[in-house]
Parts: structure tokens; C-alpha cells; sequence
């Protein structure tokens, strides 16, 4: 849970920080689209590095998964006979969440793949126009894609903000002192990333990006 | 005062079982909860009812027999406080209160609220012991232990093994517990030479015996009745991951 969870927070960074490139206007956006096809040339032939990318990602998400299923089907197990009075349990509303949460944000990437990767849903649709893709799916009369796509975001922030201490503990992190540290880098991570992400489609929806 | 309890039945291993009502009066507010239930169980058995069957021996927070979740909580309201610690003041007058057995597959319920917790001696099994020589005991300080290692062992070791930490656990989990065991033990000079075969083994044996996996929930730590910290279970992590690592 923890190695693949974390090799895919990484990505979500790197993603992040280049969806920021929206902001330097179309041309910087697109180009940096284009080069994202280029990296590791010529070592390696063109959009190769972005299919290993595609290729390792897949393999951590399918890797979270099957480890997720694994816990949740000996969560479900270990305790046959449920309690007939069980109040909240006392953890953070993210750890509690976990789950379906994490159905959610499933949910989301293959819809987000499907919009702005293969373009299958997405208004504009043509390949190597990013910033005009992104533009018109964002657009205001696209309010409920606007509408999922918060959620969805939110739901990978607070799958993180739990996911991010949760992978520190299974590593090892065993001080009360940094324990104190992690919780609230995983606060922080979590926020930031979920403003950086959100400031797109918010950025369209006010007329910044069109 | 007079309250109602909502008790868990279980006439043995294979009946269903079910919650029953039950009016307990003039109970003093001082008394504990055990001693409220002795009461509910003395007028059961002259009224020629069944008494509620629960595990207890010390009734002074230290054994670690007395197990009930106690309105959804492990050992009821009170912090870092067992069943037999808990007093009825802590209650109001006509409230209901719900009284369940610990819930989890590897601890089947033998009847009522007592249930069968051999799954913990078969976690100390795998790996609870060190090696020492037998003979005259080793005089005392011919092996130093720093003192920051010896608070955090003793603060481990006073896990009293009542499994209120799987009882809490959303996935049902020993974890707090093996964590515990591994940590009191494998801080001390003297659990060095099993150290790494300890881990291993006893969450193998904490598997083997059905209970779930941890997610870091916390639960395990809130209604631990000695408030092991949830800390260890990240030293735990750590030294399996470097038990496993020795074994490659």
C-alpha cells in the first residue's frame, strides 16, 4: 500500500506542477504537452518514456488495489458478527473514508483518461490542442464536469492526508515527535495539492484561462 | 439508580445469540460496572434465569480478563480505564446501555460476553521469550540499558493482553498488541538474539489466527485500557522490514 501509494503521489506532483503551466498562457501549455512526448529522446524513440510512465503508474495503481481489496476482504473476515451498537469510529473523517474514497478517485481516472488523454469524452477533442481541450471542458456551461472533478479532488486530498501518514507509519515512522511532523506535512501535502489542482478548472470558470 | 442494559446472550459457541433487555434498580453510583452486573446476575439467579457469563479476576485493572464493548466502545466511556475500573457514576440515571462481547473472528464467543482469546497466547507462542541461560540469576547491572529504552519497554510491557485493541479495530487487527509484545521485548539487551525471528514470527502467528490487517486507523490506542501508544506499531513496521531484509 504504502511503495505504491507513494509512487503514485509522486506523480500527482509532477502532474500537478505541469497542469500549472496553464497559467503561462496556450503556447507554453501546448509546448510543454509536446515535450512531455519527447523526453528521453533520443535515447529512446518518441512518446516510448511516456508508455513506461503509463506502464509502471498502471502496475501501482493495479498493485494498490489488490492490496486494498486484500485488506478490506480480511477487514470484513476478522469480524463475521458485527456490533449491534458501534458509534463513529474516533479516527479523522480521511481515515475513516479510505475505501470508497479511493472508489471514487478510481472512478475519476478512468473518466479523466477518457476526457483528456484519449479525448473520447472531452468537447474539443483534438490531439496536441491541450490548452483548448482543457479550456472547453472546463467551460461554464460544463458546470457538472467542473462540479465532478472538485469532488473528485477533494477526495484525493483526504485520501491522501491519511494515505501520507499511513505510508510514513507502515515504513518505519515510530517517534511521537515526528509522528507530529508527518501528520502535518500530510496536512500540508494534502492541501497544496488539492489547490493547485482545483486552481485550473476555478481559472476557467472566472475567464482566467479561455 | 436505575438503568436498563442491553445485554449480549449466547447460550454457547454455536447459538446466534441476541441482545436482551434487562432493568437494573437502586444501583449505588460507586459501584463498578461488574459490580452492577453482579447485581443484574444475583437477581437473574433467583428469578431461576440464566446469569450473564463475563470474564474477570483481578477487578483491579491489571489482569486483563474483563472484556466488553460498552456502548460501541471497548471497556466503555472512560479513558485508559478497564471494565472492572469503570465506575456507574459515569452513567445517568435511565440510560441504556449496550453491552456486547469483543467482536472478532479470531476470539469466538464461548457464551455471553466471555470469549476465547487463545489467539493472543498463540501470538506470545511464535515469539514472546528470549533466550537466557539458565542458573543463578545474573547479577543485575552487568547489563546496561539505556533509560530512554527502558521507559519505552516498561510503557510496552504493561499491555495486560485484554484485546480491547482488536475489539476497536475497524479491521479487526492485533496489531497494537503484537506491536507491544515485539517492542518490550526487543528493546532489552536481552531480546536482541530473537529479535528479527520474533517479528516475523509472531505476526505470521497474528495472521494465521484470522485477525484483519492494520490501516493505521488509531482506534487500537484510544481504548487501549493502558494506553500503549500507537507509535510502536511503526516500530513494529520497522523491524520486520529489517528482519525481512536480513532474510533476503
Amino acid at each position: 500500500m504504502a511503495v505504491t501509494g507513494l509512487l503514485l503521489v509522486g506523480f500527482l506532483y509532477v502532474h500537478m506542477i505541469g497542469n500549472l503551466k496553464i497559467f503561462f498562457g496556450e503556447e507554453t501549455f501546448d509546448h510543454y504537452a509536446h515535450w512531455l512526448r519527447s523526453i528521453g529522446t533520443p535515447l529512446l524513440p518518441e512518446a516510448w518514456y511516456l508508455y513506461i510512465q503509463r506502464g509502471v503508474l498502471t502496475v501501482a495503481v493495479v498493485g494498490h488495489i489488490v492490496a486494498a481489496t486484500i485488506l478490506a476482504r480480511r477487514a470484513r473476515l476478522a469480524r463475521p458478527v458485527k456490533y449491534a451498537h458501534r458509534p463513529k469510529v474516533q479516527g479523522s473523517y480521511a481515515a475513516r473514508t479510505m475505501r470508497w474514497g479511493g472508489v471514487i478517485v478510481l472512478l475519476f481516472v478512468i473518466y479523466h483518461i477518457l476526457d483528456l488523454t484519449t479525448l473520447t469524452l472531452n468537447p474539443h477533442g483534438v490531439h496536441g490542442e491541450v490548452y483548448r481541450n482543457v479550456a472547453e471542458d472546463f467551460a461554464p456551461g460544463r458546470w457538472y464536469v467542473t462540479l465532478f472533478y472538485t469532488l473528485s479532488i477533494v477526495a484525493v486530498g483526504l485520501h491522501l492526508r491519511h494515505g501520507l501518514f499511513s505510508a510514513a507509519r507502515t515504513l518505519g515512522q515510530q517517534s511521537p515527535r515526528s509522528a507530529v511532523v508527518v501528520r502535518a506535512a500530510a496536512l500540508v501535502l494534502s492541501v497544496t495539492l488539492v489547490v493547485g489542482y482545483l486552481s485550473v478548472p476555478f481559472a476557467v470558470l472566472v475567464g482566467l484561462v479561455d | 439508580m436505575d438503568i436498563q442494559v442491553r445485554v449480549w446472550r449466547q447460550s454457547g459457541p454455536t447459538d446466534t445469540g441476541r441482545m436482551v433487555s434487562y432493568d437494573v434498580k437502586d444501583i449505588s453510583p460507586d459501584a463498578s460496572f461488574l459490580e452492577m452486573l453482579d447485581v443484574l446476575n444475583e437477581k437473574l439467579i433467583l428469578d431461576g434465569d440464566d446469569p450473564i457469563a463475563f470474564d474477570h479476576d483481578c477487578r483491579e485493572g491489571i489482569c486483563g480478563a474483563c472484556s466488553m464493548v460498552i456502548d460501541g466502545t471497548a471497556h466503555g466511556p472512560e479513558k485508559a480505564t478497564t471494565t472492572c475500573q469503570l465506575h456507574m457514576r459515569h452513567f445517568k440515571q435511565g440510560d441504556t446501555i449496550d453491552v456486547e462481547p469483543w467482536r472478532a473472528a479470531a476470539f469466538p464467543v464461548i457464551k455471553d460476553l466471555v470469549v476465547d482469546r487463545t489467539a493472543f497466547d498463540q501470538i506470545i507462542q511464535a515469539g514472546g521469550y528470549i533466550t537466557a541461560p539458565t542458573g543463578a540469576a545474573p547479577e543485575a547491572h552487568a547489563t546496561p540499558v539505556p533509560k530512554a529504552d527502558a521507559d519505552l519497554a516498561f510503557e510496552a510491557a504493561t499491555c495486560i493482553g485484554c484485546g480491547a485493541c482488536v475489539a476497536a479495530c475497524p479491521n479487526g487487527s492485533a496489531m497494537l498488541f503484537t506491536a507491544a509484545k515485539v517492542a518490550h521485548l526487543g528493546l532489552m539487551p536481552q531480546g536482541q538474539p530473537e529479535r528479527d525471528t520474533r517479528v516475523i514470527d509472531m505476526l505470521q502467528a497474528q495472521d494465521d489466527a484470522g485477525f484483519g490487517g492494520c490501516t493505521n486507523m488509531g482506534e487500537c490506542s484510544q481504548v487501549c485500557p493502558k494506553g500503549i501508544p500507537l507509535t510502536l506499531i511503526g516500530r513494529l513496521n520497522s523491524d520486520y522490514r529489517k528482519a525481512v531484509r536480513k532474510q533476503l
